[in-house]
């Protein structure tokens, strides 16, 4: 059955879309750029990091782009001050949460968080950074995981259940305390259902999950491929 | 008794305090070093996978953070068992190189040339690297030169002046271009004249500083410095070796893996430091220095034949074992000119631009020791993986705290000369500092800390009573 075509404004802007598109998708195919972490094209969209917020006109609250559907009429904006002001908290508050600790991290240069930060103009945080103490899983005998930089994106979590079918990511636990885990909470290398695909590590934005033996700097990942093969695969619904 | 404080020590990479008693008529006593900073490294890397630990102790410092990632790479060659390709151990050897000659020429144009060629006692306001540049503009300009012609070696080899990650366990990331290599042999010639224009400026002034030979640390320690297996002096690969204060070898050829046998750390009342004895010795007669005065001590020649031809005048003027602390300023100069020389060796090695410098492998031994000559000397690495490879335990030994025992020695003999505690004048100070300019000690590496620098000095009364307090800055 043909999609209705509905218009809506963005930035101004007329752009024409289909019924069932989020607001971002919109947006991409119309060659406006939105900030997003967590959403990778290709896999089912969730709202964790917040980047993505916009304003739509008669909504008092900021809508997250990458899960919100579009409407007939609807007029987005993407670009204001307020909207970088929370943008950048976003991203401080992913900051202070964990220990990123750029300049000795394996992914630093190539780093979607650090990229983030230095696109925003994240100079300094305004929050006391919380210091936790987190493990670091090295039991895989190729990968890494480290809690330390781990922004809980769920990419991993999505590329595993929905392109490899794995599904050994899990999030467990809630708010400050949510942790990435494999497999019923059991060391990485002993997850049974890994297929060592590594498609989870080159999803990563940051430096949480890495190949072993990357020194300092030379992760270096690629998620369009991880991209393309998703939505070949038609995982988005 | 009085108490002389100087707090803190300028010119020097850190923060340090010394402690001057004094007895009731007003002569020295007692003096003491402290360092006051901690950092605790080895604590913070627990759980982290050991391959990130170049990249994570190379933070250690900004002054010389390619000897720790060296060294670092080295302990982590060791958890790998692996054998880092020819072109991949020249280039390192290389890098190496330009850091001794950067650091080395930081030390002495910037941080020690003003109390040299300005003297001790001239105006402490002047008596730095701005004064210099007026007073020696020539003088100044070389030492820029120099210093950037290491930097720019540095850069051009691992695309960043300071904290390069170039270097990593099995090698180095990337081949050197020809264009590299041929860039560095052009700039290498104005280095040289830098360095041979230095020595013979230094070595004219030389003879300026009689009392300050004499009483500069002059106590007789032993010294340790890496050779090869000839006894060549050796900065980047080698064997320890330790010679005694008269001359005779007390060992050779310690392999980075046998250090704890020969060498223990003492911890220290009023100090982050631990003070590293030789073990044989005990505590505390077991002191010993390191660094450019010690290596070329400890080695029979430096094995390049400029190098040699200074080595060999600096013995016939202070005798085979020099250990004047003062001396350490021409033993830099030596080893400037040894390190360019070598790096033109290197470079005209062809196997050095092969494409092949790094091995890999995973973790193959649960412990490993990497050991190099720091620009101040012996740097030891030694980390312990469990068999995932993440560190379980480290240990770092800095050059700095290798010479910590000598240094409070020295300071103790420069006061007792210097320092009269009933008249105070600046210059009795600044020699007292000077002296430890002399070691160039880097306390950040050393307890793993880092700070501004300024200078205090407090004079204590008997009943603790505050009776003097210069402050400079
Ligand atoms: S990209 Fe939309 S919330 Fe993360």
């Amino acid at each position: 059955m043909p999609q209705r075509v509905l218009s809506i404004r963005i930035d101004g802007e007329l752009v024409s879309t289909t019924e069932g598109k989020t607001i971002l998708e919109a947006a991409r195919a119309s060659g406006k750029y939105i900030p997003t972490l967590c959403y990778l094209e290709g896999l089912s969209a969730v709202g964790a990091c917040r980047l993505c917020i916009v304003q739509v006109a008669g909504i008092d609250r900021l809508l997250p782009a990458c899960t919100t559907p579009v409407q007939n009429g609807m007029s987005v904006t993407t670009k204001s001050p307020k909207l970088a002001e929370y943008r950048r908290i976003a991203v401080e508050l992913l900051l202070v949460e964990r220990n990123h600790v750029c300049a000795v991290c394996v992914s630093n240069g190539h780093c979607e968080l650090q990229a983030m930060a230095c696109s925003l103009g994240v100079t300094h945080v305004r929050y006391p950074y919380d210091y936790p103490k987190l493990p670091v899983d090295m039991s895989h005998e190729r990968f890494v995981l480290d809690q330390n930089r781990c922004i809980l994106c769920t990419r991993c979590v999505r590329v595993c259940a929905e392109v490899e079918g794995a599904h050994v990511w899990e999030i467990i636990s809630r708010g400050i305390q949510a942790r990435l885990v494999s497999e019923l909470n059991q060391a990485w290398g002993d997850a049974a259902s890994c297929t060592n695909c590594g498609k989870c590590v080159q999803a990563c934005p940051t430096g949480a999950l890495s190949e072993k033996g990357h020194a300092v700097e030379e992760m270096v990942k690629r998620n369009d491929n991880i991209s393309a093969l998703a939505v070949w695969r038609g995982v988005e619904a | 008794m009085k108490r002389i404080t100087i707090d803190h020590v300028t010119r020097i990479e850190g923060h340090a305090k010394i402690t001057i008693h004094l007895d009731d008529a007003g002569h020295v006593a007692n003096t003491q070093f402290h360092v006051t900073q901690v950092r605790g490294f080895e604590k913070l890397t627990e759980g982290r996978p050991y391959y990130e630990m170049p990249g994570i102790t190379a933070r250690i410092c900004g002054i010389c953070p390619v000897s720790h990632l060296l060294a670092s790479s080295k302990a982590c060659d060791a958890i790998m068992a692996i054998r880092v390709p020819p072109a991949g151990q020249m280039l390192r050897d290389l890098l190496h190189c330009a850091q001794i000659v950067q650091s080395h020429a930081l030390s002495f144009f910037y941080l020690s040339a003003p109390d040299l060629l300005l003297g001790m006692d001239s105006n402490p306001e002047k008596r730095n690297v701005l004064g210099l540049i007026e007073k020696h503009p020539e003088l100044a300009r070389d030492g820029i030169e120099l210093r950037k012609f290491g930097q720019q070696v540095i850069e051009s080899l691992a695309k960043e002046r300071i904290h390069p990650s170039w270097v990593v366990p099995g090698g180095v990331n990337a081949p050197m271009a020809r264009e590299v290599r041929d860039q560095i042999l052009a700039t290498l010639p104005q280095a040289n004249a830098i360095a041979g224009r230095t020595m013979d400026l230094f070595k004219s002034k030389i003879e300026g500083f009689p009392e300050e030979i004499a009483y500069f640390g002059s106590a007789p320690t032993m010294y340790a410095g890496m050779v090869d297996a000839e006894g060549n002096l050796r900065l980047y690969d080698g064997k320890l070796r330790f010679r005694g204060a008269d001359g005779t070898i007390v060992q050779d050829q310690i392999a980075a893996e046998q250090y704890a046998d020969f060498i223990a750390e003492a911890a220290q009342r009023d100090s982050y430091l631990k003070a590293p004895y030789y073990v044989p010795e005990g505590f505390p007669r077991g002191v010993y220095r390191v660094g450019p005065l010690a290596r070329l001590n400890a080695a029979d020649r430096c094995g390049t034949p400029r190098a040699d031809r200074e080595l060999e005048e600096f013995r016939q003027r202070f005798g085979r074992v020099a250990h004047s602390s003062f001396l350490y300023h021409y033993a830099r100069l030596i080893e400037i000119i040894h390190a360019l020389e070598r790096m033109e060796m290197l470079l005209h090695e062809p196997k050095i631009l092969e494409s092949h410098v790094r091995a890999k492998a995973g973790v193959n031994a649960l412990e490993g020791v990497g050991m190099i000559e720091a620009p101040r000397g012996t740097l030891i690495h030694h980390y312990k993986v469990n068999d995932e490879g993440a560190i379980v335990w480290a240990n770092l030994i800095v050059a700095t705290g290798h010479n910590v025992l000598a240094m409070n020695k020295s300071i103790q003999q420069v006061s007792q000369h210097f320092v009269n505690g009933n008249k105070l004048e600046e210059g009795m100070l600044n020699r007292v500092s000077a002296v430890v300019r002399a070691y160039d000690p880097c306390l950040s590496c050393s307890t793993h800390a880092l700070g501004q620098i300024a200078m205090r000095i407090q004079l204590v009364g008997p009943e603790g009573e505050l009776l003097d307090d210069l402050r400079s800055e």
